[in-house]
């Protein structure tokens, strides 16, 4: 199949889920000739482009070592790009100061692979963590110090991911599906307009992994949460996305709709 | 085990590296500076076993042990255990804020930062490697004889010993949690204490307790420079060759460290299973 062509005017794509309201080619994440290379005999990211229009599920696919990973913690700077231009809700992120990024990435909820939850604390607590970006301090390090609101509404995000009757149980004592929908609960917490997920699955069975994807697709439909993940599964990126980005050597090599390809087409960039 | 007669075609890897010639003449002047050293400290098995009747003739003077002193050398293994719990607790509070500013990557780049990183590095050293003794002596000159010497003394070896491995075990915590906070628009402050504390809180509770029975040692050995404590008490009776008191000193001072560390393991069983927060 040939490359699509990479749309950064923001032109709509067809969509599996019900078009939300707002979704009038605003690219909520814009990047543009990203490079990164870890010394000097490895580069991972060789001007990568791409964009994510609001309200719009991206799957980006690509075998090990092909720069999905390196590519998501870019568009947050968690690590810093050697070049390109990155555009979070049109707001420059490359040549943001600090403070300023931390209210940029305060907006975007980021799904790691191996949740991330800070073991020995309780869920909520690490729910209530989802805050800091807007409201950091003490009281919102511990639920043990958090005021009333914050409390309840790290509370009903855990209703949320149906798991509100763990609030209290420790987060290193929850089982690995469990642990990432409370990861996705702290996500929701910072009541995200784009969800950032790496490999959100890839650390769980089958059936943990499919109600995780579940879980964003119902944020995604009922919410309107613009979401961009990173898979391995090739049935799972195409059933669980409006459009897929396909990676290879550090490079775009694929960006289409999603109901207009098939396993085979993404197969071929694998290996 | 049966010899299956599979034969790999490569061959079997060696099993040890063979060490080059630099680092095989390296190997061998280790070697020979251990046993020099064996020499320069004055090792004599002769000497040991020589000892042997001494020992025993120190031991059947020093039984039974006498009660004679009991309640006054209780009031003094009290305050032992006072010195030490108060210069641990002071100790730990202090090194935590000190360990943050210690750790690697928990401060920013800026050049206040890296002075700050090296600054608190290098006092930590200081208190780390100059031994209790030594402060307890310089202690003893600046505040005078008794007890809140040794309390200080315990205060700067417990910085220097929980400051070390506080900044080590925050080096050493999970990275994911920090890197999830930052991403969520968390502060470095935010991060270290939600994910970096946190995740480094087993090794801070094994570390502080470790601390406490370090500094039950410690502290009974201070009194031996007058910085308070049941350590006078062994020196005098030992000065004064009366070795059933002196029996009696070490016997106190074999229980109270016994059940320091006793209470130690439980108390650290008991937090590292507690219930979250």
């Amino acid at each position: 199949m040939a490359q699509a062509q990479i749309d950064f005017a923001g032109a709509s794509a067809p969509a599996k889920f019900p078009t939300p309201v707002n979704s009038a080619g605003f690219r909520d994440l814009a990047v543009q000739g990203l490079s990164k290379s870890f010394g000097a005999d490895r580069t991972v990211l060789r001007g990568v482009s791409f964009s994510v229009r609001a309200q719009e599920a991206v799957a980006l696919i690509g075998s090990n070592g092909a720069g999905k990973s390196t590519a998501l913690r870019c568009a947050l700077r968690l690590v810093e790009p050697d070049e390109g231009d990155i555009q979070l809700f049109n707001e420059d992120v490359t040549s943001a100061r600090q403070h300023r990024l931390r209210k940029l990435r305060a907006n975007v909820g980021f799904v790691f692979q191996k949740h991330n939850l800070v073991p020995r604390v309780s869920a909520l607590t690490n729910v209530i963590h989802g805050n800091l970006g807007r409201s950091g301090g003490i009281r919102g390090w511990s639920q043990l110090f958090a005021p009333v609101s914050l409390r309840e509404r790290a509370m009903h995000c855990l209703e949320r991911v149906g798991l509100a009757d763990k609030a209290l149980q420790r987060a290193d004592q929850l089982s690995g599906g469990q642990s990432q929908r409370v990861a996705i609960a702290r996500a929701l917490m910072q009541d995200p307009k784009l969800i950032v997920a790496d490999e959100p699955v890839a650390s769980l069975d089958p059936v943990a992994g499919h109600e995780v994807m579940e879980l964003f697709h119902k944020l995604t439909r009922d919410e309107g949460i613009t979401l961009l993940f990173t898979s391995h599964n090739i049935e799972q990126a195409l059933s669980y996305s409006d459009r897929v980005l396909a990676i290879k050597q550090g490079e775009i090599v694929l960006d289409g709709a999603s109901n207009t390809l098939s396993s085979a087409d993404l197969g071929k960039h694998y290996g | 085990m049966a010899d299956i007669g599979y034969r790999p075609e490569r061959g079997l890897p060696q099993r040890f590296e063979r060490p080059g010639a630099l680092r095989f003449t390296f190997y061998v002047a280790l070697a020979a500076f251990v046993l020099w050293s064996f020499q320069g400290a004055g090792w004599s098995f002769s000497a040991l076993v020589s000892g042997g009747p001494a020992l025993v003739d120190f031991l059947s003077r020093a039984w039974p042990p006498s009660a004679e002193r009991l309640p006054q050398l209780a009031e003094a293994l009290l305050e032992t255990f006072q010195m030490a719990l108060a210069g641990t607790v002071i100790g730990i509070i202090v090194s935590l804020p000190l360990a943050i500013v210690a750790a690697k990557g928990m401060t920013g780049p800026g050049i206040i930062s890296r002075s700050l990183y090296s600054g608190s590095r290098l006092l930590i050293a200081l208190f780390w490697t100059v031994p209790d003794l030594v402060w307890a002596l310089v202690f003893v000159i600046t505040v005078g004889l008794g007890p809140f010497a040794g309390t200080l003394a315990i205060d700067v070896d417990t910085i220097g010993f929980c400051g070390r491995f506080f900044a080590e075990s925050m080096e050493d915590a999970e990275k994911g949690p920090s890197e999830a906070l930052t991403a969520a628009g968390a502060s470095k402050l935010d991060t270290v204490f939600c994910a970096v504390v946190p995740a480094a809180m087993p090794s801070f509770i094994t570390t502080s307790l470790f601390a406490l029975e370090k500094a039950t040692r410690s502290s009974v050995v201070l009194g031996l420079v007058g910085a308070g404590g049941i350590g006078i008490e062994l020196k005098v009776a030992m000065d004064f060759f009366d070795y059933q008191l002196a029996m009696t000193i070490i016997l106190m001072i074999f229980v109270l460290v016994l059940c320091v560390e006793r209470l130690g393991n439980f108390a650290r069983n008991r937090i590292l299973e507690g219930s979250p927060r």
